[in-house]
């Protein structure tokens, strides 16, 4: 490590703020929009901005794996110069394939560098999920498999958040019929605090929220599927400004139809809403301009474990996702061949029964009565 | 098996394993019932029964006027049941996707009405096979069977609507799993009445109609 970054990474938050141009009030109403997006006490907002402004940089190790590079793409949407990628900057991202200028030899030194110097520190984020069949060999980066290299640098990880479904739950690479044998992050590590940030990409303001909540509060309150329960605590659903429409029965039936055109629920055109635990419908995307819903598209479900394997995204949650009418058809023939045949079985068994019946005569029941 | 898989195990693999259960079964059920045919009449055949055994199918899905109380529990719950399954608009859809007929469904508010008034049915009727001793004598093992498994569908889907429980993904992965209990139970108990009840009508009435007696 140089100089410089050393200097970088010994530079306080605040210091860098100033720097940078940032008022202490600007800081101050990031810190409470971060603060009131997670869902804590107004002085949280205060006590955020001391902890942040106090701060030195944390160093942050970015594995992308088996991805498509867009929960990075998502992650620098966060507008220019918004506090929210200011504040990326903050952080001493160590190692990103696309993000650093490094390298070849020179990216892989960094990383070994950074996990050297704040050994037992750095928050490692890994986006994409891990390919595990065949000892790994279906991802390698610099010759390393995704696998070994992921081992490697969760051992010495203060924590490891997973940014992105693949890295949280195997997302698309895990879909069925999953050549690979991807797995997430947490199939693999077991010893290490892990954060699920999940998303197909992610909200940028959750990924940075949750970050910012790490830095200052340590790992904020996670739900059963280790999301931070600030951000998908709740349903896309629950907080749907269609809610109403799906209350009185109101659907849209095809996305250019009168109903579509009025704004109704995409219930019957497939929206996972119900499912779907996330904060689109109230943080929204693109600076809080608009989220699926608003732009007419169903929910897909992008949050939850294998969203891809639920069936078609543009049929109602309601409904069976292997066909159950054609089941149906086959059953409906398998039951009638068997029940002709059992028709003619009981037939035969009807009149055999007939043909070997002996009328009782009175002689037979007066043998009886002795 | 997380919540997630757990529904998505109900939607895709439970679901088709139980349609086939239910649709296998029923379909046995039926043709060997059909098969089986009529005894030989040994008295003078007095008309062809078929209007008879219409009317019988009709008469004897109108009320009677014995124990009024069972009764209209019983009606309330039959009703709710039909219109819960028919006519809310998630199952409308999966009727549709099955189908390809989509019926119209009502407002939330007057499914939520009926599934209530459904419940509360069911359980008197429950209660009053247990206080009334012939009711009592006559109830088998199955006969609860088939109550519970018709019961547990209608809590499961007041409690997933209304996100009572855990977790709505989880309540809904558990109302699915217990109508494709239901499913399976269907011919497998008195519950096979849902397709046989205007067969055996009909066979009564037509019977009694045959020898000139009034059903």
């Amino acid at each position: 490590m140089t100089p410089e970054e050393n200097n970088e990474t010994t530079e306080t938050l605040g210091q860098n703020l100033i720097g940078n141009g940032v008022s202490r009030r600007t800081f101050l109403k990031f810190c409470s929009t971060v603060a009131s997006a997670m869902a804590l006490p107004p002085t949280a907002a205060t006590a955020m901005a001391e902890t942040l402004s106090k701060a030195t940089r944390q160093s942050v190790i970015w594995l992308s794996f088996q991805e498509c590079t867009g929960c990075t793409e998502s992650i620098t949407r966060s507008h220019k110069p918004t506090l929210e990628s200011l504040i990326f900057d903050f952080v001493s991202l160590d190692y990103h394939h696309t993000l650093q200028a490094a390298s070849g030899d020179a990216a892989e030194h960094a990383r070994e560098e950074a996990q050297k110097a704040h050994k037992g520190k750095y928050i490692l984020i890994v986006d994409g999920a891990i390919p595990v069949k065949d000892d790994g060999v279906y991802s390698t980066i610099a010759g390393i498999t995704n696998l070994q290299m992921l081992k490697d640098v969760a051992a010495d990880a203060a924590a490891i958040v997973s940014v992105g479904s693949c890295a949280a739950f195997g997302g698309l690479p895990k879909a069925d019929p999953n050549p690979t044998g991807a797995v997430a992050v947490s199939d693999i590590i077991k010893d290490k605090p892990i954060i699920n940030i999940p998303g197909c990409p992610p909200i940028p303001v959750v990924m940075t929220g949750v970050l910012a909540h790490v830095l200052t509060f340590g790992i904020p309150e996670l739900d059963s599927h280790g999301r931070p329960v600030a951000f998908f605590g709740e349903s896309i659903h629950d907080r749907c400004y269609r809610r109403p429409f799906y209350d009185r029965g109101l659907f849209a039936k095809a996305f250019d139809d009168e109903g579509a055109r009025k704004g109704w629920c995409l219930f019957e055109v497939g929206c996972k809403g119900p499912t779907t635990h996330n904060a689109c419908a109230t943080v929204k995307w693109n600076n809080g301009t608009s989220f699926p819903i608003q732009s007419g598209h169903g929910c897909i479900g992008c949050s939850e474990p294998d969203f891809w394997d639920a069936g078609s995204f543009y049929k109602a949650l309601s409904t069976g996702s292997m066909n159950p009418g054609e089941w149906a058809t086959d059953a409906l023939l398998a039951g009638a061949a068997v029940g002709v045949a059992s028709g003619i079985l009981n037939k035969a068994s009807k009149s055999k029964a007939e043909k070997n019946h002996k009328p009782v005569t009175l002689e037979d029941m007066g043998g009886k009565n002795e | 098996m997380n919540e997630v898989e757990l529904l998505n195990w109900a939607r895709g693999p439970g679901l088709a394993y139980a349609t086939v259960i239910m649709v296998f079964g029923l379909t046995i059920r039926v043709i060997e019932i059909l098969s089986l045919g009529r005894p030989k009449e040994l008295a003078k055949v007095r008309s062809s029964g078929t209007g008879d055994g219409l009317k019988l199918v009709v008469k004897r899905s109108l009320p009677e006027p014995r124990n009024w109380r069972f009764i209209t529990a019983s009606y309330i719950f039959h009703i709710g049941l039909l219109v819960v399954i028919f006519f809310f608009i998630p199952h409308t859809q999966f009727f549709r996707d099955v189908f390809g007929v989509f019926w119209g469904g009502w407002p939330n508010y007057i499914i939520d009405f009926f599934t209530v008034l459904s419940i509360a049915a069911m359980m008197y009727t429950l209660v009053q096979r247990r206080i009334d001793p012939s009711r009592r004598i006559l109830t088998t093992v199955s006969d609860y069977v088939a109550w519970l498994v018709t019961f547990i569908p209608f809590v499961t889907g007041y409690m997933a609507f209304h996100r009572l429980g855990p977790d709505y993904t989880l309540m809904l992965a558990l109302h699915i799993l217990s109508v494709e209990l239901l499913m399976i139970a269907l011919p497998l108990t008195k519950l096979t009445h849902a397709v046989t009840f205007a067969i055996s009508r009909y066979y009564t009435g037509s019977s009694m109609g045959r020898r000139g007696i009034k059903a």
